[in-house]
């Protein structure tokens, strides 16, 4: 408890001390901006700096910005107001944000998406890192909460995205992997098995805003059990991804 | 005589050469001065302005959150009991945020198995709850709250659902989640929680029954 005190400490301390930092400036260019008391459209305008005002920019939370006039007034501004402002060499300023273009550029995704395995709750993270602009390596563990056995799939598997600039996006997946199956403890007399399985999907990835995506898809699994006949699973699932 | 007339002669032409040398660094001299003249000149019309950059993109920005939290956890059927776990958010909008918890709980004794008295329906391990959920919620009322007269806060009343799994008594099962909560931001980086969560999940112990387990858990947390 002391120790978890002592830290609170510590960082409040450190955090202290970045308030002593030197924050960039920008000068008002529009006839006004408008500060806000708190970071979103419905917090109310206390305060306008006029044009040819400098403004210290503190911090960002989502699309705030909190600002410090010459006069010591802080409070929150938009960035559509933002925007409009210069910076000391008289450039317009300008916030770079992950777009489209980011989108089909990008090097590395990490997603959840959730839907149903066989009739069953599934629920997966993955990660990929694309090789090329088509064509990207997955990595995915994925947990199945079904009436009578859970199980736990891990699978790897390449994704082919043959239009990667637009918008929607149609993806292709070919992989294998291994599903772990527990029965559930109220049936007794079932072992737990551990199967390979492969897989083929199609499926589609929509880009959304900054480093967002929506992800839909449907694989097919086969999964080669000990017996002679080999198991199919039919699995949908949709969620969202991000990427950097 | 001769020997007269050479040093003349050589008299001369270090004279000359003097000569030669004296106006020659008074010349230089001469550039110098006109040098600095034009240095001077220069400065003069000089602007003095300090030309300075900004890097926007070296704003220190706070939409990350992390949390930790503790309060009171009801499993259906196997009593009230304490729960803590760990949160962390993404703030995507100013009203719509990700969310990732993990939790954990102790469950007790069944009615049955209290008054029965008979052996205990789970062992210790099996008692042991926890779950874990990826959630979307959405600012519903932002506003502000005030102590006294100096003092204002910002707030937001947040709706939040989603879905997981709750590992209990050696099963995994899948979980809906949905709730509200309260955010009290103490200052831009630290906030205090108070959330209230259905989490519903189905349970086979006593034949097939889906379960309502209600969380109500405090916390605070800090954003990034």
């Amino acid at each position: 408890m002391r120790v978890g005190l002592l830290v609170i400490l510590l960082l409040m301390a450190a955090l202290a001390n970045a308030d002593e930092d030197v924050y960039p400036e920008v000068k008002v260019a529009d006839p006004y901006i408008e500060l806000h008391v708190g970071p979103g459209t419905g917090y109310p305008i206390f305060y306008v700096v006029d044009r040819g005002d400098f403004v210290e920019v503190i911090k960002r939370k989502t699309d705030w910005f909190k600002v410090r006039t010459a006069k010591g007034k802080t409070g929150w501004v938009s960035r559509t107001q933002m925007e409009k402002t210069l910076t000391p060499s008289g450039e317009v300023t300008a916030f770079s944000d992950a777009g489209l273009g980011d989108f089909s550029q990008r090097r590395w995704e990490i997603g959840l998406v959730g839907g149903s395995f066989n009739g069953a709750p599934v629920m997966t993270a993955y990660g990929a890192y694309a090789l090329s602009a088509n064509l990207s390596a997955e990595v995915s563990a994925s947990q199945v909460t079904g009436d009578f056995s859970s199980s736990e799939l891990v699978n790897f598997n390449l994704l082919l995205q043959p239009f990667s600039k637009w918008r929607y996006s149609p993806f292709f997946t070919l992989g294998a992997g291994q599903i772990t199956s527990r029965p559930s403890v109220t049936l007794i007399q079932v072992r737990d098995s551990q199967d390979l399985v492969a897989h083929a999907g199609v499926g589609i990835k929509v880009y959304l805003t900054r480093r967002f995506i929506f992800r839909a898809e449907y694989k097919n699994y086969v999964g080669f059990t000990s017996n002679d006949d080999n198991k199919e699973f039919e699995e949908w699932k949709a969620g969202f991804a991000f990427f950097f | 005589m001769e020997g007269r007339l050479r040093v003349l002669f050589l008299m001369n032409i270090l004279r000359g050469m003097c000569m030669l040398l004296v106006s020659s660094m008074a010349w230089s001299a001469d550039a110098v001065t006109n040098g600095n003249n034009d240095a001077v000149q220069q400065q003069v019309i000089q602007p003095q302005i300090e030309r300075r950059t900004i890097d926007v993109d070296a704003i220190d920005t706070e939409d990350f959150e992390i949390a930790v939290f503790s309060g009171l956890y009801s499993t259906e059927d196997f009593g009230t009991n304490m729960v803590i776990g760990a949160r962390a958010a993404y703030h995507v909008t100013e009203t719509v945020f990700f969310e990732a918890a993990y939790a954990k709980t102790d469950t007790s004794e069944t009615s049955y198995e209290l008054l029965s008295g008979g052996a205990p329906l789970l062992s210790d391990n099996q008692r042991e709850l926890t779950y874990y959920n990826a959630s979307i919620g959405y600012n519903l009322l932002p506003g502000e709250a005030f102590m006294g007269k100096g003092w204002a806060f910002n707030t937001a009343l947040y709706v939040i659902a989603g879905v997981g799994n709750t590992n209990f008594a050696d099963d995994d099962r899948f979980t809906v989640n949905f709730g509200a909560g309260y955010r009290f931001l103490a200052t831009d980086w630290l906030a205090i929680h108070l959330d209230m969560r259905n989490h519903i999940f189905k349970m086979d112990l006593f034949g097939d029954k889906t379960t309502n387990n209600l969380e109500f858990t405090g916390g605070f947390s800090v954003f990034f």
